[in-house]
């Protein structure tokens, strides 16, 4: 039986320096919470999102249909990560489009939609903001930060930026930075975007209109990244969309692939934001901890002090587990506790929110051992 | 090695404290026992998934890898000792993984089934392959791909120039010091690479 979420706001009046220099102020965090604070304040965990997520982790919204969190199998009472034990926070990061303060989102000093002028936020700007959040939930210290990809860099990044903060950071299918393939295929999404004559330099709100040919593209792009070549054969082949014979069409949808290309793309278009495509693609791409000592992360990670479960897909050529490994060698390097598990499994990147036994019972186990230290 | 008492014997020649890296940690009964009894930390390897959320769900800390790679993840000398207990007859790379051990640890401690134990060889003599306690496996269906005896041991570690720092029999949890070759179904030796 789901359980009700529903969606609360925080604002913060006061001006969040950013990475860049720049700052944002008089924002919104939007935020879920499933489960209940302990008394000594010991049971919190912090979900981070990816790049299309939000703070609807778990749960679904009262007479909505369809509407199940976007880690619904993960978390939840009696799921791995039990709400019955601990208290769940999900939080939408800023420039996102699911509620916190975006680019669609008006200006406090112009008075105009910020559209592009939206600052350059990062996965460290997210995690203060987080943070800030945290702090007026009353909670001190998280029992565990937990992400997968963009939200797994958020998790890393946690241990690094507020190391007394967190007990336990659980990232899965992540990096610790994005390799020059991956940029490239940001940057592909992002010139269908920026390209689109419906963008308008970011400020086609006022023109009321959506870029969405840029955004279809992009998501097309993006999906085949988080897929694998064998799940992808697996799913759709060869097969053509409709009858055996070929059309001779060079424009018409010929194979079962491209249609669904098509369908994940226009469904994409309804709902997400051109310029929050643009942020997180940016932020993924800026993610970097080594980049301040010279490239080495073992000195990047010895900040750290949380304990770690780090979890990679074999066929998950985004985020490969060769990423994965670079990150336990750091934490190795550094004598901190670690586990690691390469789970071998046919769906690509999509992996880690999908149902592969293995990976989830790993999860519910290492929970289940968090939960033990303050039961 | 799954006898709690051999467990124990192995665990003995760990010292307290120790940083420990387990090749092939199996459930990880042996580190966290090590954990519990001696104030050991450290880590476990191993390559199947159960034995990987067997290992999380007792606490242990585990990385899953195929030992075959190497350990290049790990540093020269990071560990106070490497264990590689009934691993050995698993690894096509046997002579590689023990001299990436010695790499590894200050010291290493390798166990395996002595293929020499009398009961061994008169199955020989007979003309079949031993199934024993020790080596419960048809010869068709074994996942020792490597069989070997405490002397032949003692020869491959000399190449490899390590220094047995002790090595003996265990039999039923005891140790077997005189002839272990015969005496013993498991083989134990604790070893460095030699400084010289």
């Amino acid at each position: 039986m789901p359980f009700i979420a529903t969606p609360e706001f925080l604002h913060f009046s006061q001006a969040l320096p950013l990475q860049s220099g720049a700052s944002i102020r008089d924002y919104t965090l939007a935020y879920e919470t499933y489960g209940t604070l302990n008394a000594e304040r010991s049971n919190a965990v912090l979900v981070c999102h990816a790049l299309n997520a939000s703070h609807h982790v778990a749960g679904v919204y009262a007479g909505q249909d369809k509407s199940e969190g976007w880690w619904d199998n993960m978390i939840g009472p009696g799921k791995p990560v039990d709400t019955d034990q601990f208290f769940v926070i999900g939080v939408n990061n800023l420039g996102s489009c699911f509620g916190s303060t975006g680019p669609m989102h008006t200006h406090p000093d112009t008075g105009q939609v910020y559209g592009a002028n939206f600052p350059v936020v990062t996965v460290e700007d997210w995690v203060n903001a987080q943070a800030l959040l945290l702090d007026r939930l009353g909670v001190q210290q998280l029992a565990a930060v937990l992400g997968g990809s963009l939200g797994g860099m958020q998790a890393l990044s946690w241990t690094l930026q507020y190391p007394e903060r967190v007990r336990h950071a659980v990232v899965v299918a992540s990096a610790p930075n994005l390799n020059a393939e991956n940029i490239a295929f940001n940057e592909v999404a992002r010139r269908a975007i920026v390209t689109d004559p419906d963008f308008h330099g970011g400020h086609f709100y006022q023109h009321g209109v959506v870029p969405k040919r840029g955004l279809r593209i992009a998501r097309m792009i993006g999906h085949i990244t988080y897929l694998s070549d064998d799940v992808m054969n697996e799913k759709f082949g060869r097969q053509l969309r409709e009858g055996l014979e070929l059309k001779y069409s060079t424009q018409e949808i010929e194979f079962q692939i491209e249609s669904y290309l098509r369908y994940q793309g226009d469904k994409f278009s309804e709902y997400f934001d051109a310029n929050t495509y643009l942020l997180i693609t940016r932020a993924l791409d800026y993610f970097d901890p080594a980049r301040a000592h010279g490239g080495d992360l073992s000195r990047a990670l010895a900040r750290a002090t949380a304990r770690f479960l780090l979890v990679s897909f074999s066929t998950d050529w985004r985020f490969s587990p060769k990423r994965s490994r670079e990150m336990v060698k750091a934490l190795l390097d550094n004598r901190r506790d670690v586990s690691y598990a390469e789970i071998d499994a046919p769906h690509g990147h999509d992996a880690f929110l999908l149902d592969d036994p293995r990976y989830i019972d790993l999860i519910r186990a290492y929970f289940s051992r968090i939960a033990k230290e303050f039961a | 090695m799954t006898e709690k008492v051999n467990m124990q014997a192995i665990a003995a020649l760990v010292p307290t404290g120790s940083r420990v890296l387990d090749l092939g940690c199996g459930d990880g009964a042996l580190l966290d026992y090590l954990q519990r009894e001696r104030a050991c930390s450290g880590y476990g390897i191993e390559i199947d998934d159960a034995n990987v959320l067997a290992c999380a769900r007792r606490g242990v800390n585990v990385i899953q890898l195929n030992l075959e790679e190497g350990l290049a993840m790990f540093a020269d000398h990071s560990f106070d000792v490497v264990l590689q207990i009934d691993t050995l007859p698993h690894l096509r790379n046997a002579e590689t993984m023990l001299r990436e051990t010695a790499r590894v640890g200050r010291t290493g401690i390798v166990a395996f089934p002595n293929f020499a134990h009398w009961p061994n060889r008169v199955s020989v003599l007979c003309g079949r392959m031993p199934v024993t306690r020790r080596l419960p496996y048809q010869w068709y269906d074994t996942p020792n791909i490597r069989v070997g005896t405490y002397a032949d041991f003692a020869i491959l570690a000399q190449k490899n120039q390590l220094r047995i720092l002790d090595s003996f029999g265990l039999q039923d949890g005891q140790s077997v010091r005189f002839l272990p070759n015969i005496r013993a179904s498991t083989a134990v030796f604790h070893f460095q690479r030699d400084a010289g």
